[in-house]
């Protein structure tokens, strides 16, 4: 059985798990199984994972899930693997999943890989593709353990409808009591889509001069219904807020689309958009060396091709 | 307090990849190995900030040849009071955490720092393989790390849009990200009692690693970029909805 942790926030399934379930259940068609889908804590629309591939939901509530401690959640999602006798686990590629997925695998005794961006390869044993080098290369990596762990990195798939809704049934497990102590959570306000699920996103680089021209950056996002983003420097300088920063040392994403505007494409910002599925590139020096690694390219000053951007996109729209 | 930073060699940020030819590994001619610079700027850093407020040591432990030792000695160099070297190559991260975890269980330290990952294989699993091994706290992705006693300490950890502030009591293992601390060049006098300073050699564990690598490959070489005219953003809009599919 493949069996899927599943993220939730604010009492609802993330964006991220839909994508883990369903990526569960290709594996699980592959190998001949079923997938099902763990849940720790509450989300209401539960049953809604068995569109994506999960049979059965199984939850397990307790307040140790109210807050995110790395120890209480790995020892329940362990312990319900050992339980359900699964014999792949996914994950989602999330910072939360990012801090479980050694810390399950050490107490599931398995070999892992983080950041799948395809599913494994299962003809003969059980290989992972996943990116490497700052996705500069690709590597398969054969899992030799009975339990297989694997997290699943964000917009790796297009999920579609495949089942109806499951049945969530209780699981009992022994939590443990938290060893840290959550103080406060700073989130951004829930409609904006956190960055790495983002399907697009528009990032803005030191070539819009100062926080006060972000009004044109944020017009275009708003019509594409985009996450904003930016470039190191312009974090670095606190024009934006640092969960803004995209690039190695920030946060890696993938969305479909990407429009960097006034970024001029240092190797460290592609190697956390590389991976981007279409990327536009606006600034007006023709020698940026982003304009290798777009699709679209627009040299032109970005203060008279983005309002005109924005424009194009509502009239397309209208 | 008794601090250790686990160090990482990877091939540096701007070098070109490129493979053996049954493509299992790194092409290493022309690449230059440096420190992991999550490891360096941030762990190392941070270690080194805490152990001149609050006095104790800063020890480096590695899993490595000799060949591996300049990277050591210029993490020495930086502050580090003395360094261990787990004499065998690194084959893959629980092989790495397992060598690692290993001999953390036979000292005490009160924090043990990673880079939030490696910038070869980006895979961010060493520190909770070891903090499960150890059974001690993980934080991962800290962007802020405050000492408040001896035995505790505030941490903030980056996550999808925002922050969050968390109190753990010491030993905790603990992988630090942009914000931690500022890059540190080593000066004169540290490279020179960097030489003098212990750089002890263990012996590794028996292990066999839980996976291995099949095969690397490339990505697919990229379309040469469309250029659109800036006057007509229009063109821009449909080939973003009709072509790409995107909007």
């Amino acid at each position: 059985m493949v069996l899927v942790f599943v993220e939730t926030e604010n009492c609802k399934v993330r964006k991220a798990a839909l994508e883990a379930v369903y990526y569960g259940y290709l594996t699980a068609q592959k190998l001949g199984t079923s997938c099902q889908a763990l849940l720790l804590g509450n989300a209401e629309d539960a049953t809604a994972l068995g569109l994506y591939g999960a049979t059965l939901v199984h939850q397990s509530d307790s307040i140790s899930f109210n807050f995110f401690d790395n120890q209480v959640y790995s020892a329940a999602i362990a312990q319900a693997a050992k339980k359900l006798e699964a014999s792949v686990v996914i994950l989602s590629h999330s910072s939360n999943g990012k801090s479980l997925i050694g810390n399950i695998a050490y107490l599931l005794d398995s070999g892992s890989v983080s950041a799948a961006v395809d599913i494994p390869e299962t003809d003969k044993g059980f290989s992972v593709r996943k990116g490497v080098y700052s996705s500069k290369a690709l590597v398969n990596i054969e899992i030799n353990t009975a339990i297989k762990l694997v997290s699943v990195l964000g917009n790796s798939l297009q999920i579609s409808v495949v089942g109806s809704n499951a049945e969530v049934q209780p699981i009992a497990l022994d939590v443990l009591q938290p060893g840290i102590k959550v103080l406060s959570v700073d989130k951004l306000q829930s409609n904006v889509t956190p960055l790495p699920e983002a399907e697009r996103v528009v990032s803005g680089g030191r070539g819009l001069k100062g926080p006060e021209n972000w009004g044109i950056v944020e017009e275009l996002a708003d019509v594409l219904h985009a996450t904003t983003a930016c470039s190191r420097p312009v974090s670095d300088a606190d024009w934006r807020p640092h969960h803004e920063h995209v690039g190695q040392t920030g946060i890696a994403i993938r969305p479909n689309l990407y429009i960097a505007i006034g970024i001029s494409g240092a190797i460290q910002h592609l190697a956390g958009v590389n991976n981007s599925k279409t990327i536009v590139v606006i600034n007006k020096d023709p020698e940026a060396p982003f304009f290798k690694s777009a699709n679209y390219g627009v040299v032109g000053d970005l203060f008279d091709v983005v309002p005109k951007l924005t424009a194009a996109i509502k009239n397309l729209n209208a | 307090m008794k601090l250790l930073v686990c160090i990482s060699k990877t091939p540096d940020t701007t070098a070109k990849i490129a493979f053996n030819g049954d493509n299992t590994k790194l092409e290493t001619a022309g690449i230059t190995f440096i420190m992991n610079p999550y490891d360096e700027w941030y762990a190392l850093v941070k270690a080194i900030e805490i152990q001149e407020k609050w006095g104790g040591s800063v020890s480096v432990l590695h899993v490595g040849p000799s060949e591996n030792d300049s990277i050591i000695r210029k993490a020495l160099a930086i502050g580090a009071t003395d360094a261990y070297r787990i004499d065998t190559e690194a084959v893959s991260a629980d092989q790495v955490a397992f060598q690692m975890a290993s001999f953390i269980q036979q000292h005490v330290f009160d924090i043990i720092f990673t880079g939030k990952e490696t910038i070869d294989y980006n895979g961010a699993e060493v520190g909770g393989r070891m903090a499960a091994q150890l059974n001690f706290p993980f934080i991962s992705f800290a962007s802020h790390l405050d000492i408040v006693t001896e035995n505790e300490a505030i941490v903030k950890r980056d996550m999808e849009g925002g922050t969050e502030t968390i109190q753990v009591n010491t030993p905790f293992v603990i992988s630090a990200a942009k914000g931690m601390a500022e890059q540190r060049i080593p000066n004169m006098k540290g490279i020179m009692t960097a030489k003098s300073k212990p750089l002890n050699v263990v012996s590794p564990q028996e292990y066999s690693p839980k996976i291995s690598i099949v095969s690397h490959e490339l990505p697919p070489a990229k379309k040469a970029v469309q250029y659109i005219d800036p006057e007509n953003m229009a063109e821009l809009a449909r080939l973003l909805r009709e072509e790409a599919k995107v909007i």
